[in-house]
């Protein structure tokens, strides 16, 4: 029936695009201004770009194609996916260990794909984690994440994972402060002044391998830290960070933290602070944070924990840290593609500052400082100024660039995207948002040479644009072409969770490095089965190890008989497919648990504890062959006393002679 | 031309019932609508996501007795001597990603039996079934009658040149014993 109903389908589909297409070509789908053409990637055509986007609440990222908008993946990273058994398998969940234990879930804002040569490289996109300080490491070859470190003396990790232009660093900057780790942290709150710090987390990042590792911190004054981006070019060896709540509020921040007509964006020299670290000036400092991985190769994750962690504090070394002021709680800190422009964004400014990377350098040189702040030097406002933009718009938050000279900044209280000019620092052109936007994503955006084509605005709030769904409503992003004068809306797209930055990156760079199948020689799992033969059940006192095999369509074994109350179960589920797309499911009767989700030539781990006397099915999930319906099996619970044997068999009836060897 | 693309889904279907499958041929046969109309010919061609077509692919030369792939009698130039080194790795590599599915006497598993297979068919078929199946099972007679039978396609298990030779090895020894 199904298929009849999909038949009928497609026949109408069929006779429309041949309608459409033995339609003498005329003028008017030769209109360059078809917002339905430009945003329409046909059946089976794929998209020109990937874009990830964060997940927000969701903990997760998700993948979109553009410009059609069509969700591709949601990457499991910070929060469990019963779908994918991420953090539900035994050998996922050191992945979401950190040093308060297993979280299931966090706030992933920002994502950051890897960069050589202040390019693209297609490699790894990286994710923060905003609740349980956290930065995590994609790997593009496979779509899942490989690495998950935990941030010390950090509270929130806001302004990350944002990276340098050889991806040397992936930076983590403290929303909150708080006492630092190793300090008496049971102090009064309103003693924020004293006794809060703000931290800056430097991750190195292999080259090779990829593998993050904490270089070293900076300890700065206690302030809010909230985003930041590097230097390219003339600029690469800087980082800039906006810091709101220099007031160092502690309550009621909506009015506290907004006294002060300037906050700061803070300029990092990093380069220097290598500089330090090498001359022996940072301080190791006791501390516990995770660091998780997960290899290929056993296709298991390890969580170690890590005790101490390299300090610079910015008051002792004076030349590390600047502060520029920017008015109004700047947000969004973002760098042109020369390097020279650093543009910052007051959430409640009217207008937007453009510094000048060549002025600020010059203004260091001359000491054009205004007093210090808690020990970093002030950079007198006028001494670091490009020039600011009138009146564009209400509340700016971030700014991307199209490599052509102009700046492309969302407005969320006025809910427009406004064009402008960087070297004239006029409005050239503005868009409405539906509604309320927060991130912007120029393809290459934060690159060198940004690829012009598309921008991806990123709402708050969708009212009116879809239907209604209950008290919650989808949130969106609105593809916009901008590769005219003008920018021209032409897709909306719901997206999961909040979606807060994304990037996207040409399809072609991605592509060409995608993993179809895991070998199964290459498969070091300890519990593999290499082949049905090596298919077994084994007890060790109270635990069972299933040694299963999956292909299309069966298990090896599928009947189990001597698992009795009290036993702890795993089934280690080796899929021995070695074709692309092929994964199996596994399931059990009402386990409390998820499923498995197995990878050809991977090994997964489903722990199972019986909880009653009976027969128990298990079953293949993912729809696998013609015969996917009948890849089940059956295992016998008994009383804890039962003096049932365990055995083990695949294609074994009752009255016939074992059908394997 | 309507009823090309029904007729063309439903003898699809007898082969596969996976509703991925479906929607891939549905696309197909979009695309091959769209070019009959004149329409864009250059672009909807596109036959992404099916299996590498190889270097034979006209249905007027297709050889039954070779099937479709790299492999012919000159380039596998079988020894009359058979090799214990890569029989013992034949055996092994079965082991892993053959014989979930495949018995060694003649009775079916969820594929057919291996006794006798060398006799039934040539050795550069066999060479060329089990390294480039999708192919074949769309296109070979012999394999379309076996599916017809089993309802699985055979999946493709990437295996390399060698480890295919080695099963094929294993396969001639185990029809040269009694």
């Amino acid at each position: 029936m199904k298929i009849k109903i999909t038949t009928l389908a497609i026949t109408g589909l069929v006779l429309i695009s041949c309608l459409e297409s033995c339609k003498p070509k005329n003028t008017s789908n030769a209109v360059s201004g078809d917002a339905g053409a430009k945003a329409y990637v046909a059946p089976g055509k794929h998209d020109e770009y990937y874009n990830f986007v964060s997940g927000g609440f969701s903990g997760q990222m998700s993948v979109y194609g553009l410009p059609s908008g069509r969700l591709l993946r949601v990457i499991p990273v910070f929060a469990v996916d019963p779908e994918k058994g991420w953090g539900y398998s035994e050998e996922t969940k050191a992945m979401l260990n950190t040093s308060h234990g297993f979280v299931p879930w966090d706030d992933l804002h920002h994502t950051q794909l890897s960069k050589t040569e202040g390019e693209i490289d297609g490699r790894w996109v990286f994710g923060n984690g905003n609740n349980t300080p956290r930065v995590a490491r994609i790997d593009l070859s496979t779509f899942r994440t490989s690495e998950i470190i935990e941030l010390p003396n950090s509270a929130g990790n806001h302004s990350s994972p944002f990276i340098t232009e050889n991806t040397e660093y992936v930076v983590a900057g403290t929303r909150f402060s708080v006492p630092s780790d190793n300090a008496n942290g049971d102090v009064a709150i309103n003693t924020y002044k004293q006794n809060f710090k703000g931290y800056l987390s430097f991750i190195s990042v292999d080259k090779k391998d990829g593998k993050m590792d904490i270089a070293f911190q900076i300890e700065c004054p206690g302030v809010n830290f909230d985003l930041s981006r590097a230097g390219k070019l003339k600029s690469h060896g800087w980082f800039f960070f906006s810091c709101y709540n220099t007031e160092q509020a502690n309550t009621l921040l909506e009015v506290n933290a907004s006294q002060r007509d300037k906050d700061f964006i803070m300029a990092v020299n990093w380069k220097k602070a290598e500089e330090y670290i090498k001359a022996g000036k940072g301080k190791k400092m006791p501390t516990k944070y995770a660091h998780n991985t997960y290899s290929d190769v056993t296709h298991s994750a390890t969580s170690e924990i890590k005790t101490e962690v390299l300090v610079l504090d910015s008051k002792e070394l004076a030349d590390i840290c600047y502060m520029i002021p920017c008015p109004k709680s700047p947000h969004g800190c973002d760098v042109d593609p020369t390097g020279e422009y650093i543009v910052g964004s007051g959430k409640l400014a009217a207008i937007i500052p453009v510094f000048s990377f060549d002025k600020i350098q010059s203004a260091i040189a001359a000491k054009s400082y205004d007093g210090d702040y808690q020990g970093i030097p002030v950079i007198k406002y006028e001494a670091a100024l490009y020039g600011e933009v009138k009146k564009p718009g209400l509340g700016p938050l971030h700014t991307e660039f199209d490599g052509k000279g102009n700046a492309y900044t969302s407005f969320f209280v006025s809910s427009e995207v406004v064009k402008w000019n960087i070297k004239d620092l006029t409005v050239v052109d503005r868009a409405p948002t539906f509604y309320s936007v927060g991130h912007l994503c120029i393809p290459g955006g934060d690159t060198r040479t940004p690829s012009a084509k598309y921008l991806i605005a990123y709402n708050k709030i969708t009212k009116d644009r879809y239907l209604p769904t209950g008290p919650e409503l989808a949130q969106s992003a609105q593809l916009y072409d901008i590769s005219g004068d003008k920018m021209q809306l032409i897709l909306d797209f719901p997206t999961i969770g909040e979606p807060h930055y994304a990037q996207a990156a040409p399809a072609a760079i991605i592509e060409k490095g995608q993993i179809k199948i895991f070998k199964i020689a290459d498969n070091k799992h300890p519990y593999v089965a290499k082949g049905e033969g090596e298919s077994k059940v084994v007890r060790e006192g109270k635990v069972v190890h299933v040694y299963m095999t999956s292909i299309r369509s069966h298990f090896a074994p599928d009947n189990i008989e001597g698992i009795k109350l009290g036993d702890e179960v795993y089934f280690h589920v080796t899929n021995l497919e070695q074709d692309w797309d092929v994964p199996h499911g596994f399931a059990i009767k009402s386990a409390i648990n998820a499923e498995l989700l197995i990878m050809p030539g991977e090994t997964q781990t489903l722990k199972w504890i019986p909880d009653r006397v009976g027969i128990v099915p298990i079953y293949c999930t993912d729809f696998c062959s013609a015969l996917h319906q009948e890849m089940q099996g059956y295992v016998r619970v008994s009383p804890a006393n039962s003096s049932v044997p365990l055995s083990f068999s695949v294609g074994k009836n009752s009255s016939e002679v074992p059908a394997s060897k | 031309m309507l009823n090309f693309v029904l007729q063309n889904i439903s003898n699809k279907n007898q082969q596969n019932t996976s509703m991925k499958k479906i929607m891939l041929i549905a696309t197909i046969s979009v695309s091959a609508l769209l070019t009959a109309c004149g329409g864009d010919t250059e672009k909807t061609t596109d036959t992404k996501g099916e299996a590498p077509k190889s270097m034979v692919s006209d249905p007027q030369t297709y050889d039954p007795k070779r099937g479709e792939g790299k492999w012919t009698a000159e380039s596998l130039a079988l020894k009359e001597q058979l090799d214990e080194t890569w029989i013992a790795s034949g055996e092994s590599i079965s082991g892993v990603k053959c014989t979930s599915c495949h018995k060694m006497t003649d009775e079916k598993l969820v594929g057919p039996g291996w006794k006798g297979v060398t006799q039934r068919r040539t050795p550069e078929w066999i060479m060329n079934f089990i390294t480039n199946p999708d192919p074949m099972i769309d296109k070979d007679p012999e394999a379309q009658a076996m599916l017809e039978l089993c309802l699985v396609r055979m999946p493709n298990q990437s295996l390399s040149d060698t480890e295919a030779r080695n099963i094929l090895e294993y396969m001639r020894k185990l029809d040269s014993t009694k």
